[in-house]
């Protein structure tokens, strides 16, 4: 059976309810694909505690259809916020984010986030899953067939340059964290969703294997044509891979631009982020 | 006291202590059974409950702090559950046992790696399949290092279960203290511990190999 990585047969899912538990719950419809696939209007999102403050406002913004957006801002500027209203695991406090032109806040959130995936900072890859059970995680709760579902985690596993001979049984603590994040873009990229969100995926990684992974997502991103929002501090990151830089400062968006013209926006956290560029070896500014 | 005289005892009573031992063991595992099938589901309730939680660990927290011997002799009076005999005893190691079940098993659910709850819930998982297929597994670990505790707290207070005519091998210790023989009290005493010690071994390998990185 480990031919098959194991992800087939029914209970692969160790500790997986019965099977007749998990149909109700299921749905078989395919992923649905989206035309105009993402479009925040006038959203704000905030606490709702005593002081309201407003962690994103006034923030309008449409994603065409294969675009690589990068979401660029200091720490707290509110880019994962917005990366986690489009899931809908936040729901906008006004305004409305538009999923494949529906509103988060009338979709089945559950049916949504099959058709987005995520990749984030620490993988979150589930540590008593192996690694073809956390790749084949979508398909299976998305009822693939076995044989597709092997099929496909071979396919991911290639596509992220893992060998699926060698990596398909470890388990997440015996990969090194380079390791660790393909296998996370390739459970994203799973159950082929039309939209991937990707929040620092690359930060804790050392610079060598950070800009490794970021040449090989760059040509992977241009080759599938996914839509893709993508949170970062690194402009350079941004540079590389975005088709299109959003800025946010406190909240709100800045600036927006080509990576070609970002740079000669004239803006003071535009040139906050370029100066951060600028390095003379021994010289601090 | 010799050994030679203890030794003899327990030669010359050995089916007697065995059969007591059983006993004891039939009690424990009786108990440990119903404070497991109270304890896991009860603590999966109370991680998506916090107003249950509090006042959850706080009964079960306060029937370990009523000692044994009085818990067993409150209990007597009571209709249905009380009375003398088994099914009183039973009672009283269900509510001991319940604690470090409990508590184990909602530390366990609520200790797991955000950044994967994140993953989880964000790839579109129901919270029925997040808690059945990540959390409990993830948790198993440390819900039976709380079933090895309960086990080895209901062997020990199970000894005392003979005073309300429960049997066990507490019958042994009981006429033992009375009788003032130490032969008597060890007949009970070291089946109790031996049992113990084999509890907390098994289940702990049992807990090791369960045991996720």
């Amino acid at each position: 059976m480990r031919q098959n990585f194991g992800v087939g047969r029914p209970g692969a899912l160790r500790w997986s309810l019965p099977d007749v538990l998990l149909s109700i719950e299921m749905n078989t419809k395919p992923a649905l694909y989206f035309k105009k696939t993402i479009e925040f209007r006038e959203v704000s999102y905030g606490i709702n505690d005593i002081r309201k403050r407003l962690i994103v406002s006034g923030i309008s913004l449409e994603i065409p259809k294969g675009e690589t957006l990068v979401l660029l801002g200091r720490s707290g500027s509110g880019k994962t916020t917005l990366l986690k209203l489009i899931n809908g695991m936040l729901l906008p406090t006004a305004g409305e984010v538009l999923v494949g032109e529906r509103a988060t806040s009338a979709w089945d959130l559950t049916r949504l986030r099959r058709g987005i995936g995520y990749v984030i900072q620490d993988a979150g890859l589930f540590p008593h899953f192996t690694v073809a059970e956390n790749v084949a995680l979508v398909p299976i709760l998305e009822r693939w067939e076995a044989a597709r579902t092997a099929a496909r985690v071979q396919e991911m596993l290639q596509l992220v340059g893992l060998d699926p001979k060698e990596f398909a049984h470890r388990y997440p603590r015996e990969l090194s964290g380079g390791q660790r994040q393909r296998v996370g873009v390739a459970r994203a990229l799973a159950a082929d969703p039309p939209i991937l969100l990707m929040d620092e995926p690359f930060g804790a990684l050392d610079p060598v294997t950070r800009a490794e992974l970021q040449r090989e997502f760059g040509a992977l991103a241009r080759r599938l044509g996914k839509t893709i929002v993508f949170v970062t501090h690194d402009l350079r990151e941004a540079l590389l891979l975005a088709s299109r830089i959003v800025l946010l400062e406190a909240g709100r968006i800045v600036a927006s631009a080509p990576p070609q013209e970002f740079l000669r926006l004239d803006h003071s956290e535009v040139r906050a982020f370029t100066s951060s560029l600028n390095i003379t070896p021994g010289v601090s500014a | 006291m010799s050994p030679q005289t203890t030794w003899s005892f327990f030669a010359e009573h050995r089916d007697e202590i065995f059969g007591a031992t059983l006993d004891h063991l039939a009690l424990v595992v009786i108990a440990m059974i119903i404070a497991i099938l109270i304890g896991v589901p009860l603590g999966m309730v109370i991680v998506q409950r916090p107003a249950l939680r509090a006042i959850a660990l706080g009964i079960a927290s306060v029937f370990q702090t009523i000692p044994s011997l009085a818990l067993f002799g409150f209990l007597i009076p009571i209709p249905f559950i009380g009375g003398i005999g088994k099914r009183t005893a039973i009672v009283a190691l269900v509510l001991y046992a319940l604690l470090p079940i409990l508590r184990n098993t909602y530390v366990g659910l609520t200790g797991i790696d955000p950044a994967v709850l994140e993953a989880a819930e964000a790839m579109g998982m129901t919270r029925a399949q997040i808690l059945f297929r990540v959390r409990f597994p993830l948790a198993l670990a440390v819900i039976l290092a709380g079933i090895r505790t309960a086990t080895i707290i209901t062997i020990g207070v199970a000894t005392i279960a003979a005073a309300i005519g429960a049997g066990g091998l507490g019958t042994f210790i009981f006429r033992g203290v009375a009788l003032v023989s130490d032969a008597l009290i060890l007949a009970g005493a070291i089946p109790a511990a031996l049992l113990a010690l084999l509890a907390d071994f098994l289940l702990g390998l049992l807990e090791r190999r369960l045991k996720v990185s």
